[in-house]
């Protein structure tokens, strides 16, 4: 229910569905709880209850295809490895996805802070195994948690067991018996719980603890071009998994083609024989279907892909594709053609990261610090460049660092000053050359000016200083001097 | 060498030195600095393309390699086509490579986090050969690195600029170990050329071959890049005049 369809917000929200004979409430909105309403009370008790209560049918099948897209979207955004966790979770793989998003806390305030700008309150964690995350995510989350490497164990001990995901009915006699938390399950012998409650609990124990390994069975869905090969005999050899990789693009290629597609984003999964995953992702700037350029940026992570026993399945899949047409190349003869330097950027921007490699564009900005803004390398090149004469630093200091100066006159350029402890005497200055900034931006800045300096001292070396303030009122500024770079 | 060896016989062992080497004379495309004083000290008439060349800056210069980055900005913008700048931390100012010719839409700049990873991208981009120039800031050159960075140009032909920089200045004695670069330069900053009014005029350099494979080293005073990133000879000096001057600077050095 979205747009004018929704009830307002303050209306107290019931989902109500079929269980067993009697139809009772599944999901209940905060409106709903503060009305005293809860999961499990029946459909009719709510309703006498509360007035106005807006009651809808749960649609547990379009939930499902919900977090189906929800997982997909995860896909396409953090990591190779995504699977849906139903009813309401996101299961996923993050090793060697993290760098890519400015590390494990960034890349979970990141996922929290774009599933709240979609209206969904979310929160994640994120542990050694899917059971721990899963645990602390619903339990301990405020509203994201990262666990160091090998704490996950200790971190899950003082958490109740329904976080555990055991049936609630497992849960209601484990609590009768006087056991809360799991730590009171670790502690307890397993032999006689095993006996009462059948493997479950110490099978979700195991996975939790890192004791039993659990995979987690990435989507695919139907419309992302997929290739894979199965190997009877186990492979390890670098050299091998380099064959396949070249023999698994070429075969993707082919299907791409026949899409009218490119690849923007190439998953590799390798299936270990001990039912572990290894993910490589590549990416590129625009759509690519040449398939020694892909096999080039797989290849390249080579060393990122631990096969431990041996892989026994590798599946190739472009997650993201876009449609790619021949292009008809101009031909100049006066002019020889641009070089392409787009296969360049991708390997080095796969090896480092994207956000790492930028060009930089022009701002329309009189301060320095603000002319200038990073821009995407596959971005189009408009051309601009920066208007104004007056020389720029080749060297500038992220911030400007106070010089301690001596001045004859306001308008003037200082005599000497001191910068990281050394006393220059000024020889030639260029000057001033007044920079107003921007009044619209904060009031601070309404009347504040920087009148900058162009010094060369006695040596020859050449800086670029100001003053923060005209030398005269002092609603322009403190009146300081500061040095903001250096000349070549 | 005996100097009454045949010519000849000096000329097939310089053919068989070159067929060592992998290439012949004809191949090596050579980007002429345009100022006939530079051009004639190098042995191929410029900067070899597809070759490694080292520039550091002198006396603070070391540090923050402000004119080294300058230079190589100047050579970067003359190369034509595209320019990979790969830095460990950013702290150029685009605006100034502009002013020295090169346009914000010929670079692309590479943020390594360490020297592993900028050496990886700066063997990369010398590896392609769609690319004007590459140019990196690097403190830590060894040999083998160099070795490598050196071989990768020569198969692209790809210019390479490694701007040395380092941390503190003590670490600049770095720069006196034997590198497999081409060429090595030394950039430092001079008073500015005298204006009849007060004011800072065109930059001006102390630029120092300190070594050139097959060539010999020389010093030159000359005007920073102008908006072309080419160099050019003071007036003054052009005469002759001031050379004493200069002589004057190196010995105090």
């Amino acid at each position: 229910m979205l747009g004018d369809a929704a009830p307002p917000p303050e209306t107290p929200l019931v989902l109500v569905g079929r269980e067993g004979r009697r139809r009772e409430i599944l999901a209940a909105d905060a409106a709903a709880q503060r009305a005293g309403l809860r999961i499990g009370m029946a459909a009719s008790k709510a309703q006498a209850l509360v007035r106005d209560l807006v009651m809808r049918d749960a649609e547990p099948d379009a939930d499902l295809a919900a977090l189906d897209r929800l997982a997909l979207w995860a896909l396409r955004r953090y990591s190779p490895i995504v699977a849906a966790n139903p009813p309401d979770g996101l299961v996923i793989e993050a090793t060697g996805a993290t760098h890519l998003h400015g590390g494990e806390t960034a890349m979970l305030a990141d996922m929290v802070a774009r599933l709240k700008a979609a209206g969904l309150s979310a929160r994640a964690a994120m542990a050694d195994t899917w059971g721990a995350a899963h645990a602390l995510a619903r339990f301990a989350a405020q509203p994201t948690l990262v666990v160091p490497a090998g704490e996950s164990a200790a971190a899950i001990m003082s958490l109740p067991i329904a976080a555990l995901r055991l049936p609630a009915t497992t849960v209601d006699s484990l609590r009768r018996l006087g056991l809360d938390h799991i730590g009171d399950l670790e502690r307890t012998p397993r032999a006689p719980l095993a006996l009462r409650f059948g493997s479950d609990i110490g099978r979700r124990l195991d996975q939790a603890m890192r004791r039993l390994s659990e995979p987690i069975d990435p989507i695919r869905p139907a419309e992302i071009a997929e290739v894979r090969r199965q190997f009877p005999e186990p492979i390890s050899a670098a050299e091998t998994i380099a064959r396949y990789i070249a023999k698994l693009v070429s075969e993707l290629c082919i299907l791409l083609e026949a899409r009218g597609q490119g690849a923007r984003r190439l998953d590799l999964l390798c299936h270990r024989v001990d039912a572990r995953m290894v993910a490589v992702r590549v990416g590129t700037a625009l759509p690519v279907r040449d398939a020694r350029r892909l096999t080039r940026l797989l290849t390249d992570k080579i060393e990122t892909i631990d096969p431990g026993f041996g892989i026994e399945l590798m599946r190739l899949a472009a997650t993201i594709a876009e449609p790619l047409d021949a292009k008809q190349i101009i031909s100049d003869l006066a002019a020889p053609p641009e070089a392409d330097i787009s296969d360049l950027i991708d390997t080095l921007s796969n090896r480092i990261g994207g956000e790492r490699l930028y060009r930089i564009v022009p701002l329309q900005s009189d301060v320095p610090e603000r002319s200038v803004a990073r821009a995407s390398p596959a971005s189009p090149d408009a051309g601009a460049s920066w208007s104004g004469s007056w020389p720029r630093p080749v060297r500038l200091l992220a911030s400007p660092e106070p010089i301690e100066t001596v001045a004859l006159l306001p308008d003037h350029p200082p005599v000497t000053f001191v910068w990281r402890g050394m006393r220059r005497r000024v020889r030639r200055a260029d000057g001033p050359e007044r920079i107003f900034e921007e009044w619209w931006r904060s009031d601070a800045e309404l009347d504040a000016v920087r009148d900058y300096f162009r010094v060369e001292d006695e040596q020859g070396e050449r800086f670029w200083i100001y003053r923060a303030g005209d030398g005269e009122h002092g609603e322009t500024g403190s009146q300081r001097w500061y040095l903001h770079g250096i000349f070549g | 060498m005996s100097t009454s060896a045949p010519r000849s016989v000096v000329s097939e062992l310089q053919a068989r030195i070159a067929r060592l080497e992998g290439r012949t004379a004809q191949q090596r495309a050579v980007l002429p600095f345009g100022v006939a004083a530079i051009d004639r000290v190098l042995p191929e008439g410029g900067l070899l393309r597809g070759a490694l060349h080292e520039v550091a800056g002198g006396g603070n210069g070391a540090v923050d390699g402000a004119a080294a980055a300058l230079f190589a900005a100047g050579v970067a913008a003359r190369s034509g086509g595209k320019v990979l700048w790969c830095v460990t931390r950013m702290d150029l100012f685009a605006p100034a490579l502009a002013q020295a010719g090169l346009a914000p839409g010929r670079v692309v700049y590479v943020e390594c986090g360490d020297e592993k990873a900028l050496l990886a991208c700066f063997e990369e981009g010398l590896r392609h050969p769609g690319l004007g120039a590459v140019v990196a800031e690097v403190s830590r050159l060894s040999m083998t690195a160099s070795r490598r960075l050196q071989l990768a140009a020569e198969a692209s032909g790809t210019l390479g600029l490694a701007v040395r920089r380092w941390r503190r200045q003590t670490e600049a004695a770095d720069f006196g170990m034997p590198t497999a670069a081409t060429t090595r330069w030394r950039v430092s900053a001079l008073p500015s050329a005298p204006l009849p009014v007060p004011g800072v005029g065109r930059p001006r350099w102390l630029l120092e071959l300190i070594r050139s494979r097959a060539g010999e080293r020389a010093d030159f005073v000359v005007e920073a890049c102008d908006d072309q990133g080419r160099l050019a000879l003071p007036s003054n000096l052009a005469d002759g005049q001031g050379a004493k001057d200069v002589g004057r600077r190196r010995a105090s050095a």
